[in-house]
C-alpha cells in the first residue's frame, strides 16, 4: 500500500547582523555585498570570508544590474521556483560585486534569448518584505519580456525589530510531496484493520510477536514471516496524563495516552485510554478496544477510537515487567 | 596506530523504484546477510555500526531509527549515524578502529530517492537564507557548472558523451547496475538537452539502493578475507557553500584530499560523479592519468543510490583488491551541490 505524504512547514530563521542588513536593504530595493578580507565583494553577503575565515567587513551597495556568468535552462519549473514559466537559472555578477549570485532569469520563456555575458537587471517584487524573493527575478537589459512572469506565491512578511525596520527573521515555507509506502507486512496489517482484525507477526527466531509488524525482528534482525492474529484486549503497561493543550489536539485535557500491550503481543503501541477518570488509569489495568462504527473503518488503527477499562483484575507487574 | 581494512562489500540492486519502505530494511537485510556469509561474522561480532541516510528522502523525522531493525539491535549496540553519504559514516568507523576502540565495524547507507522528487528535495541542502528559498534543483545547478566548463573550453559535449558511453559500457558487466550497454556517442549528442546544456546521458538516474561495507583492524582482517583491502589513506575536505564565490570548473577540496592520501600508482579509481562533467573534474583534480581504469563498475551515472553511492564507490574499489584484480585502488565520494564536499580513500593489497 502507498499513499501521498504531503508535508509543509514555515521555516522561521533569525538572520544575524550581516544577512539582517542584506534583507533589510532588499525590502528597500537595494542590494548589499560584504567585503572580504582580500577586498572582494561577496553578493549575497557571507559572514566569513570563504578563503581566510576572517569575518567580512563593511557592507557596500552594489548595482541591481549585472552580467550573466553561467546559465541553465528550465523547461518545466518546479513548485516554489521564482518564475513559473520556462526560464533560466543564472549566476549573475552584479556591477560592484566580485562573486556571482544565483537567481532566476526570465526571457518570456525563450531559451534563445539567454547567453553568457548578457546584461541583466533585477525585476523587484511588487511588495518587498525583506527576503531573497524580493528580487522577483532578473530580466535582460535589452529587450526584456513585455509581460510580467508568473511567479511562485510570495513568502510571508518577515519580522522587523521593535525599534526600527531592521529585518530580524525570514520566513520560508517549505512544502514537500512524497509517496509513502507501507511494507508488505504493514500493508497486510492495515488491510486487516479495515476488517476489524488485529494482525501481527511472529519472529521465527525468538518467537516474539510484533504489532504493528516490523518486517525484521528488531531483536534478531531476521525477517518476520509468520502472521499472528491478536485479540482486541490487553493491558496498560505505562501511561501519561496529558494536561497540556497543543495545536491539533482532538480531546480536551486531561486525558490518558498509554502503551497498550495486547494479549499475546510482545510490543506495546501507543493509544488513548478513555471511559474512566484519568486519575483511575493504572499500570497493569485491563482494557478493551472501543471500535468506531463499522461504516467509519478504514485501513487505520484509528478504527479503534480508544481503549477502555474492562473492569477485570489488574495484571500482576511480573507479567509485563519485560515489556516496559 | 591500527591499520584498517575493508573485508567485505555488498550492495542492493540499483533500481528506479523499490516497493519497500523508506526505512530501507527490505534492502538492508539481504546485503547484511551477504557480508555475514562472506566474513563468517554475525551481528554480535560487530564492534561498531555506522550509517548514512537522510530524513529528507523519507519525509519523516528520525527515519534512520527504523533501519536499525535490520540489525537486530538487542542487546543494545554501539551505533552512530551521519546525515550524509555513508562514505562519511565509513570515515567515522575508520576513526573508531584507528583509535583502538573496536576492531570491527559495519557501515551502511540507504535511500529511497523515488519516494519524493529528488532534484527538488536536494535544493534544501543549499544555503537556507539566500539560495534554498528559490528552490534551485540539483540538476540545474550542475548544468550551470557544466556550461562554465563548456564555454571555457575545459570540456566539450563530445567529452561528456564519451564519459557517459564508457560508464554505460562498463555497467553492462555489473549485475547490480541500473542499466548499461553499448551506446553511440553521436546518437547521444543528437538528443535534446533536458536541462540545457545537460542531456539525459549527462545526469545520473534516480535510484533506490543501499550498500554495506565491513571494516576490520588489519590483524583481524586476515581472518575475515583472503585479500583484505587496507585503507592506506582517507581524507575529506569541503569548499565554500557560496556557489558564486568559487570556480565551479575546479574542485579544490578534491585536490586537497587527493594530495593528502597520495594518488600515485593507483590502478583503478571509482569516482562518485552524478554528472558526466564532474567525473572529468574529479579525475583531473586527483591527477589520474590515462592508465588509470575509471569506474569499471559503471559508476554513479548508471546507478545513483543517494547516501550509499559514495560508500559503494569505496566498496567497488575495495572489491578489485578483494578479488585479486588490483593492488592499489581509489574510491571517491562527493556530497552537496556541484562537488562541494569530497572524500578520497586509497586502498592497498594488505
Amino acid at each position: 500500500m502507498s499513499a501521498p505524504l504531503d508535508i509543509g512547514f514555515d521555516y522561521t530563521r533569525s538572520v544575524g547582523p550581516v544577512l539582517g542588513r542584506f534583507m533589510t536593504a532588499l525590502a528597500q530595493r537595494r542590494i548589499l555585498g560584504a567585503r572580504g578580507s582580500d577586498g572582494r565583494v561577496h553578493v549575497p553577503p557571507v559572514e566569513y570570508d570563504p578563503d581566510t575565515a576572517e569575518p567580512t567587513g563593511e557592507l557596500v551597495d552594489v548595482a541591481a544590474e549585472g552580467t550573466v556568468v553561467s546559465w541553465s535552462w528550465v523547461t518545466d519549473p518546479l513548485p516554489g521556483q521564482p518564475v513559473q514559466r520556462p526560464f533560466a537559472w543564472a549566476l549573475v555578477r552584479l556591477d560592484g560585486a566580485d562573486t556571482a549570485m544565483l537567481h532566476a532569469l526570465d526571457t518570456g520563456g525563450d531559451p534563445t534569448s539567454v547567453h553568457t555575458g548578457q546584461r541583466v537587471r533585477v525585476r523587484w517584487a511588487d511588495e518587498p518584505v525583506g527576503h531573497i524573493r524580493d528580487i522577483a527575478y532578473f530580466v535582460p537589459v535589452a529587450d526584456p519580456p513585455t509581460d510580467p512572469a508568473p511567479t511562485a506565491p510570495a513568502p510571508p512578511a518577515a519580522d522587523t525589530g521593535a525599534d526600527d525596520n531592521t529585518v530580524d527573521t525570514v520566513v520560508t515555507p517549505v512544502h514537500l510531496n512524497y509517496t509513502h509506502s507501507a511494507s508488505l507486512e504493514e500493508s497486510r496489517y492495515l488491510r486487516a484493520l479495515a476488517d476489524g482484525r488485529l494482525l501481527g507477526q511472529r519472529c521465527p527466531a525468538c518467537r516474539k510477536i510484533y504489532i504493528p509488524p516490523r518486517g525484521a525482528c528488531p531483536t534478531c534482525g531476521v525477517p518476520t514471516t509468520d502472521e499472528a492474529e491478536l485479540p482486541d484486549t490487553g493491558i496498560v503497561t505505562t501511561f501519561c496524563i496529558v494536561n497540556v493543550p497543543f495545536l491539533g489536539q482532538r480531546i480536551a485535557p486531561p486525558y490518558v495516552g498509554a502503551y497498550i500491550l495486547l494479549d499475546g503481543a510482545d510490543i506495546p503501541f501507543l493509544h488513548l485510554v478513555l471511559g474512566c477518570e484519568a486519575s483511575e488509569v493504572r499500570m497493569g489495568m485491563r482494557v478493551r478496544a472501543a471500535w468506531k462504527p463499522r461504516e467509519e473503518w478504514s485501513t487505520s488503527l484509528e478504527n479503534i477510537a480508544h481503549f477502555e477499562p474492562t473492569g477485570e483484575a489488574d495484571a500482576p507487574y511480573a507479567s509485563y515487567a519485560d515489556h516496559l | 596506530m591500527t591499520e584498517v581494512a575493508v573485508v567485505a562489500f555488498a550492495q542492493a540492486p540499483n533500481v528506479r523504484r523499490t516497493h519497500g519502505t523508506t526505512n530501507g530494511v527490505e534492502m538492508l537485510v539481504p546485503i547484511f546477510d551477504e557480508v555475514y556469509t562472506r566474513t563468517g561474522l554475525s551481528k554480535t561480532d560487530i564492534g561498531f555500526w555506522c550509517s548514512g541516510s537522510s530524513d529528507y528522502l523519507a519525509g519523516r523525522a528520525f527515519s534512520f531509527i527504523s533501519a536499525v531493525d535490520a540489525i537486530g539491535a538487542f542487546p543494545p549496540i554501539h551505533e552512530s549515524h551521519v546525515e550524509m553519504d555513508a562514505a562519511w559514516a565509513l570515515y567515522e568507523a575508520w576513526l573508531k578502529i584507528r583509535m583502538g576502540e573496536v576492531d570491527t565495524a559495519l557501515v551502511y547507507g540507504f535511500g529511497k530517492s523515488s519516494a519524493g522528487e529528488l532534484r527538488r528535495v536536494l535544493s534544501l541542502q543549499l544555503d537556507p537564507y539566500t539560495v534554498a528559498p528559490l528552490w534551485p534543483d540539483s540538476v540545474s545547478i550542475a548544468a550551470l557548472q557544466a556550461r562554465l566548463g563548456l564555454e571555457s573550453g575545459r570540456w566539450t559535449e563530445q567529452d561528456l558523451a564519451e564519459v557517459a558511453a564508457r560508464n554505460r559500457r562498463d555497467a553492462a558487466g555489473n549485475p547490480r547496475a541500473q542499466f548499461g550497454g553499448e551506446t553511440d556517442v553521436a546518437a547521444l549528442l543528437e538528443s535534446t538537452p533536458i536541462a540545457d546544456p545537460l542531456r539525459r546521458h549527462d545526469i545520473a538516474p534516480v535510484t533506490d539502493g543501499a550498500a554495506v561495507i565491513v571494516l576490520a583492524a588489519a590483524d583481524r582482517a586476515r581472518d575475515l578475507a583472503d585479500r583484505p583491502a587496507v585503507i592506506s589513506g582517507i581524507d575529506h575536505r569541503i569548499d565554500t557553500p557560496s556557489l558564486g564565490a568559487r570556480d565551479l570548473t575546479t574542485s579544490p577540496s578534491t585536490r586537497l584530499a587527493g594530495d593528502a592520501v597520495g594518488t600515485d600508482g593507483v590502478e583503478v579509481a571509482e569516482l562518485h560523479a552524478p554528472f558526466t562533467h564532474q567525473e572529468l573534474i574529479v579525475r583531473h583534480e586527483l591527477g589520474l592519468g590515462d592508465a588509470v581504469r575509471i569506474n569499471p563498475s559503471g559508476g554513479t551515472l548508471t546507478g545513483n543510490p543517494m547516501f550509499s553511492a559514495g560508500l559503494a564507490r569505496i566498496g567497488e574499489a575495495a572489491q578489485r583488491i578483494l578479488d585479486g584484480d588490483a593492488t592499489r585502488t581509489l574510491g571517491h565520494a562527493t556530497s552537496g551541490p556541484a562537488l562541494q564536499q569530497n572524500l578520497v580513500t586509497v586502498l592497498e593489497r594488505g
